[in-house]
């Protein structure tokens, strides 16, 4: 199966590892790469399971887009990566696999990446009228609104987030590094001796 | 040119409808009392469990999967537990993966005796839905007595499961099974040759067998539609590989077969669960790694080094190595994965679940197409949809 991989265009990096396959491909082959993973009758990856997205917020390119493509006939399973700018676009595959469609639109949704050609590229996990893309890491945690019913105005409305605790984020990882060598105290000794 | 005039009614389906099983909003386009369009508005629960799960560390993050899909929390742990341990390098020990086996089959009983009876009250019967809760309490009653929770257990954790099953727990589990199927048939008497349900489940919601590939269909949906596809045959996991049992399969793909593969499915989970509960031994049943499982309680009385094991998995968590993995497990309703990216620190980087009723609630467009109103009730009910897992 490796070998037949290799063999497609702009495919970069293949690795199997526990009965998995991981592999890098170039985003503008994406619409050959995909017929050619369905159609070769030695791949046959007729299922997509999945679209999803990883950001790194500091690297150049920002996105991992990944896909996973199932092959029922050849019972493997398939993760496949590309490299995505911030503002960069990628081709829809709703014309090769079906279920692409609200994968997609989930992406869009959650990380705001754009897919040309999508037949209704929309939100679909946020609210209406929703802004920002929750996924990302510069996104915080507690998001930027809340809502609550207002009793003057007879209905819900968003307001910006307030807390009334401070969001704590322990960093249990190192709890020695970073301490000053400095012990309780001693900023009341200081200028005396 | 001659005008076309388009005589169309929007309605407004949910999010509050007793059909819509939890808080669906579907748009549907009907002409007459025929459907042209249904869009479903999903999201209405979604509580950005993938954005949480990048805050907590591994072992804070298995709750969040029994609060996906909360009619079988078991399953999902199960994914998410294999996922990191795919990530960790670690097989769990055999009593573990019986342990797991037994009360992943569990809940796929429990899940089906909601979904069947909840089908059935769409489409105009209640009665199974008050018998297949009595029925399902009684299976509760040994989650609890395993987890100490009847549903959000939080029993499957990476490296094993929480605690041994109590003493005397293979008998009861023995002897209830003994009745169930009892049970299944006395439901089937009410249902599988009703009327009723046969005029209002056959041949509605076809789906053939390419198209529940090409729309991502997994579970009964797949299984209905003449595929003989299941994760725990083809790709065992835990014990799976030990036990035998049959995959049922449809003809059709209507609600109809969807409903009786659901049925042998139940029947075939107890004979995997009498099955393991015959090869079950002794033993541990957490991998014996104070780095990832935490120390027994009185072992910490008297050591100090199983008392700084305990504050560091408790504060800190374990670190997983860096990498990618996707596991996936066949959850009641279908292919459940989880896809895990580790940075390398005791925190998931990206955590994404598959969740199987996303798929499947996309197909509804299609399968509700030329179908009359009330059946698009029994089409999702037949689909199995629960919204904790679909907006995650």
């Amino acid at each position: 199966m490796i070998k037949f991989l290799t063999k497609i265009d702009g495919i970069n990096n293949v690795l199997e590892n526990n009965n998995l396959l991981e592999i890098e491909f170039e985003k503008n082959n994406i619409i050959k790469i995909f017929n050619e993973l369905r159609d070769n009758t030695e791949l046959n990856f007729n299922q997509l399971l999945d679209i999803t997205a990883v950001d790194y917020p500091s690297r150049e390119f920002r996105f991992d887009l990944i896909y996973i493509l199932q092959s029922l006939t050849k019972n493997k399973k398939i993760i496949l990566k590309t490299f995505i700018k911030e503002n960069e676009n990628i081709e829809s595959i709703t014309n090769i696999h079906k279920s692409a469609d609200w994968y997609e639109r989930e992406c869009y949704d959650l990380f705001g990446i754009e897919f040309i050609n999508h037949p209704d590229l929309r939100r679909i996990m946020t609210d209406y009228n929703f802004e920002g893309y929750p996924l990302r890491k510069d996104f915080p945690l507690t998001g930027h609104t809340e809502v609550r019913y207002d009793d003057l105005e007879k209905k819900v409305i968003y307001e910006p987030v307030k807390l009334t605790q401070e969001f704590r984020n322990f960093d249990s990882e190192s709890p020695w590094e970073g301490m000053e060598n400095k012990l309780f105290g001693d900023e009341k000794s200081t200028g005396e001796n | 040119m001659k005008e076309v005039e388009l005589n169309t009614t929007t309605i407004n389906f949910g999010p509050q409808h007793p059909a819509a099983h939890g808080v669906l909003r579907l748009v549907v386009e009907l002409e007459g009392e025929v459907v042209q369009r249904a869009e479903p508005h999903i999201g209405l629960l979604h509580r950005g469990t993938e954005k949480l799960i990048e805050y907590k560390t591994y072992l804070q993050a298995v709750p969040y999967f029994d609060r996906l899909d909360y009619v079988s929390p078991m399953c999902q742990e199960h994914a998410f537990a294999l996922a990191t341990e795919n990530l960790l390098g670690i097989t769990v020990p055999e009593r573990a993966k019986y342990i797991r086996v037994i009360f992943a089959e569990i809940t796929r009983i429990l899940n089906h005796l909601l979904n069947i009876p909840a089908y059935a009250a769409d489409i105009g019967a209640v009665t199974p839905f008050l018998w297949c809760f009595e029925e399902r309490e009684k299976l509760l009653e040994f989650h609890e007595a395993v987890s100490g929770a009847r549903f959000h257990a939080a029993y499957f954790r990476p490296g094993g499961v929480h605690q041994d099953m109590p003493e005397g727990m293979e008998e009861k589990l023995f002897d209830h099974f003994k009745t169930l199927p009892k049970f299944i048939d006395d439901l089937e008497s009410l249902l599988t040759n009703n009327r009723i349900l046969r005029q209002r489940s056959v041949d509605i919601g076809i789906i053939s067998k390419s198209e529940a590939i090409e729309w991502g269909c997994s579970g009964p949906v797949l299984r209905s539609a003449g595929v003989a596809w299941d994760l725990r045959r083809s790709q065992p996991y835990d014990a799976y590989d030990q036990v035998d049992f049959e995959v049922p399969v449809g003809k059709k793909g209507d609600c109809f077969d969807r409903y009786l593969v659901r049925i042998e499915e139940m029947r075939q989970s107890i004979s995997i669960i009498n099955q393991c509960l015959n090869k079950i031994k002794p033993g541990p049943i957490s991998i014996e790694d104070n780095k990832i499982t935490p120390p027994k309680r009185n072992q910490m009385k008297k050591s100090m080094e199983a008392l700084i094991h305990h504050f560091k998995l408790f504060t800190e968590g374990y670190r997983v190595p860096a990498g990618q993995v996707y596991s996936a497990v066949e959850a009641p309703k279908g292919e459940f994965g989880v896809y895990l990216v580790s940075d390398g620190s005791s925190k998931p980087y990206r955590c994404k679940i598959r969740a199987p009723g996303f798929a499947h609630l996309q197909t509804l467009d299609h399968l509700s197409k030329g179908h009359l109103m009330a059946d698009i009730a029994a089409i999702l009910g037949s689909l199995d949809i629960v919204f904790g897992e679909i907006d995650r």
